[in-house]
């Protein structure tokens, strides 16, 4: 292969800086070099994508076709065995779904609405202590999660909402990097627009409500996929705050399942398919916000 | 940030309390008091409330603050540290030692791939990059208990991993069931089965020298693996992001310099990906030494208490045994090992001041 034969977009790959001769020889050695890049690329993504795809052709084998075959992507007989004993049986799974439906929904709007009210107000609004309330923010922010597992519960406990909603919801509701991400965005933003509102007269709270929060939806949409993704896929915090299986999230009774708590030891389809529905919300929302996900996640360096 | 209003606002600021600045004041606290209470009440006051707790004898029914429960000094810490402990120490020791390999091998392993990964998806004219992202990054916004049931099918006794090791004539291990240590079983491999009497009768934290040098079992292997799948896709987007800032124009110097590709990674993007390192490695080294949900969901410690982590051990002393002083003992001495270990970092990777003369352009070029 010589140089003229290359497609173009190989050709940009070569600096331009060198000369024709050597960038014959150049391109043959780079085009050897992005075929490897290629195939070591789609081996690579073949490992990371391998689980999903297995997970999800399980979920529909029966259990001895499942042991038999772990590998195999084509079930021997299609069965929707597990999703029946998921949704018509006496196992909770519809419970457990509801109240990771109801938990999420409260902390996402609770946290969002929170979050970005602090953030503004350590952003914009100057008020006396408010250099000490932003050092707070950042010193909670440090302290490890799992350290707090036993803290939390002994906290949950003296106030007596152990073992409920309330237990299981507002102490997620906390939420320093939220604060943080969206004082981090109103900063951002120039203040004209405000200022602009405010001589119109509007008050604190008009102005907030009406000019600055429908201006910060990219950061809302941020905190929006955060707290969701967090809430939806938390399991420590429902451990410790709250014991009854009516109460039992997702995350909690699948859990149960892997131990096979409730008598699964090894019924591998029925596992796969309750992990699989559990991934589903959070994978709807991946691939809808993905440019967005991608931004943030960068972002959070840049901040 | 310098429209005509923010100065006129800065200007008139020091003058005084203007009616605004006193609406603001009122404003600015009950704006920020939802998120202050709740930090406080969930953050702040379970620390204080904890360690309370690791130095009484409260039994967990009642108030921990009830006239019944009393202060008991450093005993709680003293169980769980010193040989007297028996076996609450050696659980603790073993849940270190445990931790420690898992952290070893993760921290390390997930940087490299991390970086290699952002590095291959960053080429400018690649075919597919978004899907190629998209499949790194997945496995990291699903949940753990998901992920962890996956891989309990994937590495079972006959599943597809000893399936596909099977090809290549190995006969892989019960994996989830196996508690022999990793480098144990290599030391084996060369006819050592014993340690020497100095590491067997010697020992740090209640277990001994030869103990700790079991490496990770094979059952935390599993649990390594899996660890490393689902953050390597987080930190691969970190480490994208700081490649892209990389201007083109120092790349193309150092190419004009007649740099080979190996040596304008080595010699000018690794130098300037210094601070996203220092990040990774961070938020590597605080949640490796967290694990908790992986183990809950997978192993519950087992087996031979080989995948029992200090987190873990917290929860289950408190929640199990009762023993809720001793759980948030053990809580407090995991906040300090991520604190010392997250300084200890923090000061090997400094920016050094004095370099080699050799050096000194890299690391101007770094320290932004």
């Amino acid at each position: 292969m010589t140089a003229p034969t290359l497609p173009p977009r190989l050709e940009e790959v070569t600096s331009s800086s060198t000369t024709s001769s050597t960038a014959a020889r150049r391109s043959n050695r780079s085009a050897f070099g992005v075929a490897a890049t290629y195939a070591l690329l789609v081996a690579i993504a073949l490992v990371y994508i391998f689980p999903f795809l297995i997970q999800v052709a399980t979920s529909f084998k029966t259990d001895g076709d499942a042991s038999i075959n772990p590998l195999s992507l084509i079930p021997q007989t299609w069965t929707s065995a597990t999703y029946q004993t998921l949704f018509a049986s006496d196992l909770p799974f519809p419970t457990w779904a509801m109240n990771s439906i109801i938990v999420t929904l409260c902390v996402t709007v609770g946290r969002v609405l929170f979050c970005s009210m602090a953030g503004y107000a350590l952003a914009r609004l100057h008020f006396r202590g408010r250099g000490l309330v932003f050092a707070g923010v950042i010193t909670v922010m440090a302290v490890p999660g799992v350290v707090l597992l036993i803290p939390k519960f002994l906290v949950v406990n003296q106030l007596g909402i152990y073992d409920s909603y309330a237990g299981m919801i507002i102490p997620l509701l906390a939420d320093a990097a939220g604060v943080f991400i969206m004082k981090n965005f109103f900063e951002s933003i120039p203040v004209s627009v405000e200022e602009a509102a405010r001589i119109d007269g509007a008050g604190v709270f008009r102005t907030f409500w009406s000019v600055v929060l429908p201006m910060a939806r990219p950061a809302l949409i941020t905190l929006v996929i955060l707290s969701f993704q967090g809430s939806w896929n938390e399991l420590s915090h429902f451990v410790v705050s709250a014991q009854s299986p009516e109460l039992y999230t997702l995350t909690k009774g699948v859990a149960t399942l892997a131990s096979g708590g409730l008598g699964q030891a090894q019924q591998f389809p029925l596992k796969m398919g309750a992990a699989l529905l559990m991934t589903i919300p959070v994978a709807v929302l991946f691939f809808v916000f993905q440019r967005q996900i991608m931004s943030t996640a960068e972002g959070a360096e840049k901040g | 940030m310098t429209s005509p209003a923010t100065t006129k606002e800065r200007s008139a600021r020091p003058r005084g309390a203007s009616a605004s600045r006193a609406g603001q004041t009122s404003a600015g606290w009950l704006f920020v008091a939802p998120s202050l209470v709740l930090l406080g009440l969930f953050l702040l006051v379970p620390v204080l409330m904890a360690a309370w707790v690791s130095v009484s004898d409260w039994n967990g029914r009642g108030s921990p603050f009830a006239g019944t429960v009393a202060f008991v000094g450093a005993d709680n810490y003293q169980t769980v540290l010193t040989s007297e402990g028996g076996l609450q120490a050696r659980d603790f020791g073993t849940a270190l030692r445990n931790n420690f390999w898992y952290v070893v091998l993760v921290v390390p392993t997930q940087t490299i791939v991390a970086l290699s990964l952002a590095v291959l998806v960053n080429r400018k004219v690649l075919r597919g990059r978004g899907f190629f992202r998209t499949a790194f990054y997945f496995p990291s916004v699903t949940s753990s208990v998901a992920i962890v049931l996956v891989f309990l099918f994937l590495f079972a006794g006959s599943g597809a991993v000893n399936k596909v090791l099977g090809w290549v004539g190995i006969n892989g291990p019960n994996w989830f069931s196996d508690p022999r240590g990793v480098l144990h079983l290599l030391l084996g491999v060369v006819g050592i089965d014993q340690g020497p009497a100095a590491l067997t009768g010697n020992g740090f934290l209640s277990i001994t020298w030869w103990e700790w040098l079991a490496g990770p079992s094979v059952a935390m292997s599993a649990l390594v693996i899996l660890a490393i799948f689902t953050t390597s896709g987080t930190f691969m987007l970190l480490f994208l992001a700081a490649l892209q800032n990389i201007s083109g124009e120092v790349e193309e110097a150092a190419m004009m310099d007649g740099a080979s590709g190996f040596q304008r990674f080595r010699l000018v993007t690794v130098p300037m990906l210094r601070p996203t390192l220092f990040t990774v490695l961070t938020l590597g080294l605080i949640g490796t030494w967290q694990v908790f949900d992986q183990i809950y969901v997978g192993t519950q410690g087992g087996p031979a208490k080989t995948t029992i982590t200090p987190a873990y051990l917290s929860y289950t002393t408190s929640f199990a045994s009762q023993n809720w002083g001793q759980g948030a003992a053990i809580a407090f001495i995991l906040f300090f090992i991520i604190l010392v270990l997250a300084a200890f970092q923090r000061w090997v990777l400094r920016e050094r001041t004095t370099v080699p003369r050799r050096k000194r352009y890299l690391t101007t070029g770094a320290g932004r």
